[in-house]
């Protein structure tokens, strides 16, 4: 499939997102907030590419997108454990990833999206990868001990993962004519996710403001020059910008991520105690 | 589509000070890739410090059918071993 027609501003809208509201209220303050952003980022999108497993174009890629994917849920572990920690209500990362709803997920939309094809889904780490690699150097710093420890050990594993991922667009942009039409297709498709990448709602202000979070508009440019660098050796064009989308730090997702959770989480709701 | 790429012959360094060691191959597209492929495929459990890929193409082997003439020779030479030396006691590592 081609890339997602374009959606146009309805008449009045202030194109900064439809869904305002909360789906639900986050309860348990900044921090917890401000940890189940970072620890659902990196598990929604951990489950995704471990949807590659024994399906990747080759076993070396296979075991790439693997790597990457534990890495990302050992974040995601350290994330929402210390959220059940600090919610105080006996929740620990387990009960955190696989007994809460769709509304309570508070992941991005761009980690949600479909692998699509081996260029859809680099397409989704690269843009994914150069973030939060930047938003861990920053966390590095955050006044929340373990935020600031996770950051520190992730942030290797995560510059791993935007490099690959940039070896990758620039090999497939700038490869066969399959491949660049594929590139090409999959930057089109994540594209319209970037934006709520640097969306400083309410909630991401004030964790920024108390030295928890990271101030991301911050780093915005330097984003956008990495991001532009790579797609000019992958021979790429930039796609239009788009109306951005948000709402997944507030609860509003996309059809997606229902579908990524109904297998992730069926076992342990159905079997509440299996151990192996 | 790994059967499209060539295939790479990769040694890793254990620690500091080791020579590298062969441990297996990858297929990749290119040096770059080969050398992330072998750092996935072997050293995701701490195997290593360093890594080396080679083109196996480049790799010129001995002919398994010539195997007598190339080692042979060397199955009766044990004075070709150094166990016909004392070494002091004081002397370390060897």
């Amino acid at each position: 499939m081609a890339s997602l027609p374009p959606i146009d501003l309805p008449r009045g809208a202030t194109g900064d997102g439809s869904f305002d509201a909360p789906a639900r209220d986050a309860v348990g303050g900044v921090l917890f907030d401000t940890l189940l952003r970072l620890g659902d980022d990196s598990l929604i999108l951990g489950q995704r590419l471990g949807e590659w497993c024994g399906h990747a174009p080759s076993v070396e890629v296979d075991l790439s997108l693997a790597n990457m994917a534990l890495d990302l849920i050992g974040q995601a572990s350290h994330f929402l454990n210390h959220a059940g920690a600090v919610e105080g209500k006996g929740r620990d990362g387990d009960a955190l990833a696989f007994r809460r709803d769709v509304l309570d997920f508070r992941n991005c939309w761009l980690v949600e999206q479909p692998n699509g094809d081996f260029a859809q889904t680099m397409a989704r780490q690269l843009l994914f990868s150069t973030w939060q690699e930047m938003l861990f150097g920053r966390l590095q710093a955050s006044a929340d001990e373990t935020i600031a420890a996770v950051a520190a050990k992730a942030v290797k594993e995560v510059r791993y993962h935007a490099e690959l991922s940039a070896e990758w667009v620039i090999r497939l942009g700038d490869g066969t004519d399959e491949s660049r039409r594929r590139m090409a297709d999959g930057l089109d498709w994540m594209w319209r996710f970037v934006p709520e990448l640097f969306e400083m709602d309410a909630a991401a202000a004030e964790s920024a403001a108390q030295g928890i979070g990271a101030d991301v508009s911050l780093f915005r440019e330097d984003y956008d020059a990495r991001i532009r660098a790579v797609l000019a050796q992958a021979t790429l064009e930039a796609p239009a910008d788009q109306r951005p989308i948000l709402g997944g730090r507030r609860g509003h997702h996309s059809e997606h991520l229902g579908h990524i959770l109904a297998p992730m989480q069926y076992l342990p709701r159905t079997y509440p105690d299996a151990t192996w | 589509m790994s059967k499209d790429w060539p295939l790479w012959e990769v040694f890793v360094r254990a620690k500091g000070g080791m020579s590298h060691r062969h441990v297996g191959s990858v297929h990749a597209p290119d040096p770059d890739i080969a050398l992330r492929h072998a750092r996935d495929t072997y050293t995701r459990r701490m195997e290593g410090v360093s890594l080396w890929v080679v083109p196996s193409a480049s790799i010129a082997a001995s002919d398994p059918a010539e195997d007598g003439a190339m080692f042979d020779p060397a199955r009766d030479k044990i004075y070709r071993h150094p166990t016909f030396y004392d070494i002091p006691d004081d002397v370390k590592h060897i």
